[in-house]
């Protein structure tokens, strides 16, 4: 096995949190206590765990909204994921914002916007900073199947490779944008044929698949921190819920889902963790409490949190004026 | 480009230069991006030379691709850099529109990230332009919160504008006219200096009438004035320079000052920025005001090219004089 003990229970780890945590949340939605959209990573969560686990702490993510797993590897807590859902003050965009759209500069995260593949081209500006500033940080984003039919993600891959910039780029290919299926949204079989048009190396991985995911990531960011360039990964996986909580999903064929069931990343990740002896049953337990745990602590801290005042909501459309006079 | 040391008459567009040139010199975060900046040295030659002096990556030639320039920008400010971007003509902003109105404009107020970016965009007409190469589009982000928005319309407006812009923590749009480029010079001095941004100028006292503009047509309202003088009516010129935020007091006072006011923009009249200052001045200085507000703007058309009807389309000196006759004998 090309990944060690420790690092597959990290990963193990982290898709664990992410599932409680967006079951939890779906419930929330369904009792009426979350008041905005929910829209969760379910059946996908290897894919942001996998990726975000093989950065190092100076890199950068810019994520988008199947990537809850990301967010918790990089430190957001269960705690202020769920004060952002409240709309809580004490959530990182107190309140400003709702789900998934939360960022914070200290831990390396940009904030997601709603217009998928936004993310991309701020991604390459950070990634264009590193290469300007000589540092040896790199920067990972992604979007869905959805996404790689818009300008920006276009716009960003070309620019990107142009440029040979540190930037990986992720597509989360749930073969849904909405009720859209991927026939509908491109005329190509695999999304990674649109980076040949880029020059920029693509790759396949199985997205439930959190191992493949952690150890594919890990080359591309090797790659992309020598200064080789931007590559582009396709994850496979599958959207089991509906865009958001509120969608019942009914245009998704019922015997797709039953398929892709059976390979969901939780389950896929026991049986490795098991066949290499690296956990067994009773440590898949422990874990699942642990991260039970952790939920309920967050989500008494959010519900304890105050909500913003009214007033409050005009505050911040500037950053103060610092001009600095230099001479 | 020692010229950014040496106070004498210096084009609107040299000082544009020079105000990049001592900004880049002295900060090493500032750096450039845009299509046909680097050995060319930009459609309008604002960045001659720079490649040379500053190297191929703080003058970055980019792909053709607005929404990945303004994107790419974004990005690197966040990181701590201080990037200028150049739209080719201030008509192609519309392709970056989503990056700057969704991403730029809100991720301060979202998330507590700072932008500190600045876009150039050279627009309006009297240049041929047509369609495409001649649109004043500041009125698309003057609704947005979040941004910035200046409009020089002197030399040395146009230099300490755009240093104060990439002092600034937030995302700044430049509109720099493509006419007043090569037309206009001021003496400016020799020191770091700064125009905040937030202030008005009155580019002429008057005490008849006020007049509220800003960019080219800054200087029809100065002709008008002048001839207006002769025949006895002092109209006070008021330069916007910062369209967003507005000096609103500035407007107020002069305003109340003078009891009557036109409001004059190269923009089409219909959501023009003219209609919202209007709005706050009936709102606020209604009971100072002698005669009705009048605006004076571009019809709502397009851009056309031929010249007799670009010059029908562009509010002219005479369109000036004509609505300050009226408004003086009210």
């Amino acid at each position: 096995m090309e990944i060690s003990q420790n690092e597959f229970l990290h990963l193990y780890y982290y898709l664990r949190l992410t599932r409680a945590l967006e079951e939890r949340v779906a419930t929330l939605y369904r009792q009426g206590r979350i008041v905005g959209g929910v829209y969760t990573s379910h059946g996908m969560e290897a894919i942001s765990v996998g990726y975000a686990s093989a950065l190092q702490t100076e890199d950068i993510i810019a994520p988008f909204h199947r990537d809850m797993g990301a967010f918790l590897v990089r430190g957001i807590t269960p705690g202020e994921v769920l004060a952002q859902y409240l709309g809580k003050r004490t959530g990182p965009t107190k309140g400003k914002d709702g789900n998934v759209h939360m960022g914070d500069l200290k831990r390396g995260i940009f904030a997601f916007v709603s217009h998928l593949a936004d993310n991309l081209p701020v991604a390459t500006g950070a990634a264009l900073a590193f290469k300007i500033r000589g540092e040896s940080r790199i920067v990972a984003t992604n979007t869905g199947d959805g996404g790689t039919s818009r300008g920006d993600f276009h716009e960003a891959l070309n620019f990107a490779s142009v440029l040979r910039l540190p930037v990986v780029f992720f597509c989360n290919n749930n073969q849904y944008a909405y009720s859209t299926p991927l026939h509908h949204q491109m005329a190509i079989k695999d999304v990674v044929e649109r980076a040949k048009a880029y020059a920029i190396p693509g790759e396949i991985v199985d997205g439930n698949d959190v191992a493949s995911v952690y150890l594919t990531a890990k080359r591309a960011f090797q790659r992309a921190r020598a200064g080789e360039g931007p590559t582009f990964i396709e994850c496979k996986t599958m959207r089991m819920h509906g865009h958001s909580e509120h969608d019942s999903a009914k245009y998704v064929p019922r015997e797709l889902l039953e398929e892709w069931k059976k390979k969901d990343p939780i389950l896929k990740a026991e049986r490795m963790l098991k066949e290499s002896g690296y956990a067994d049953e009773s440590d898949f337990h422990e874990t699942k409490m642990k991260v039970d745990k952790e939920i309920e602590a967050g989500l008494e801290f959010a519900e304890h949190s105050p909500l913003p005042e009214g007033p409050e909501a005009l505050e911040g459309v500037f950053a103060a004026n610092h001009i600095e006079v230099l001479i | 480009m020692t010229t950014s040391t040496i106070a004498h008459d210096v084009t609107y567009l040299e000082a544009i230069s020079q105000a990049l040139d001592e900004e880049m010199s002295q900060d090493e975060r500032v750096f450039l991006m845009g299509e046909d900046i680097g050995p060319y040295g930009g459609a309008f030659r604002v960045t001659e030379g720079f490649q040379q002096r500053y190297g191929q990556w703080k003058v970055l030639d980019t792909p053709l691709s607005e929404s990945g320039i303004v994107g790419a920008a974004i990005g690197a400010a966040m990181m701590g850099m201080r990037p200028v971007v150049e739209m080719q003509f201030a008509d192609f902003i519309s392709c970056a529109f989503d990056q700057i109105t969704e991403m730029a404009a809100k991720n301060h107020y979202r998330w507590g990230a700072e932008v500190p970016l600045v876009i150039r965009a050279p627009y309006g007409g009297g240049t041929h332009g047509g369609p495409f190469h001649s649109i004043c589009p500041e009125a698309w982000f003057f609704h947005t919160p979040g941004l910035k928005l200046v409009a020089p319309s002197t030399a040395y407006d146009a230099k300490g504008l755009l240093k104060a812009a990439i002092r600034d923590p937030n995302p700044v749009i430049y509109f720099e006219h493509k006419f007043l480029y090569r037309r206009i010079k001021d003496i400016l001095p020799i020191e770091d200096f700064i125009v905040p941004i937030g202030e008005a100028e009155i580019k002429r006292t008057g005490r008849d009438l006020s007049i509220i503009t800003y960019g080219a047509m800054v200087h029809v309202a100065l002709e008008a004035a002048e001839t207006l003088d002769q025949e006895g009516i002092d109209m006070e010129v008021v330069d916007l320079r910062t369209l967003s935020p507005l000096d609103t007091g500035t407007l107020k006072d002069s305003v109340r000052k003078t009891g009557k006011v036109i409001i004059l923009h190269e923009d089409t009249k219909t959501g023009g920025i003219g209609g919202e200052i209007a709005a706050i001045l009936a709102e606020e200085c209604f009971n100072a005001l002698d005669a009705p507000i009048m605006r004076i703007a571009a019809p709502d058309i397009p851009v056309p090219y031929s010249p007799p009807l670009e010059e029908f389309f562009l509010p002219k000196t005479n369109d000036v004089i004509i609505a300050a006759r009226q408004l003086a004998a009210y």
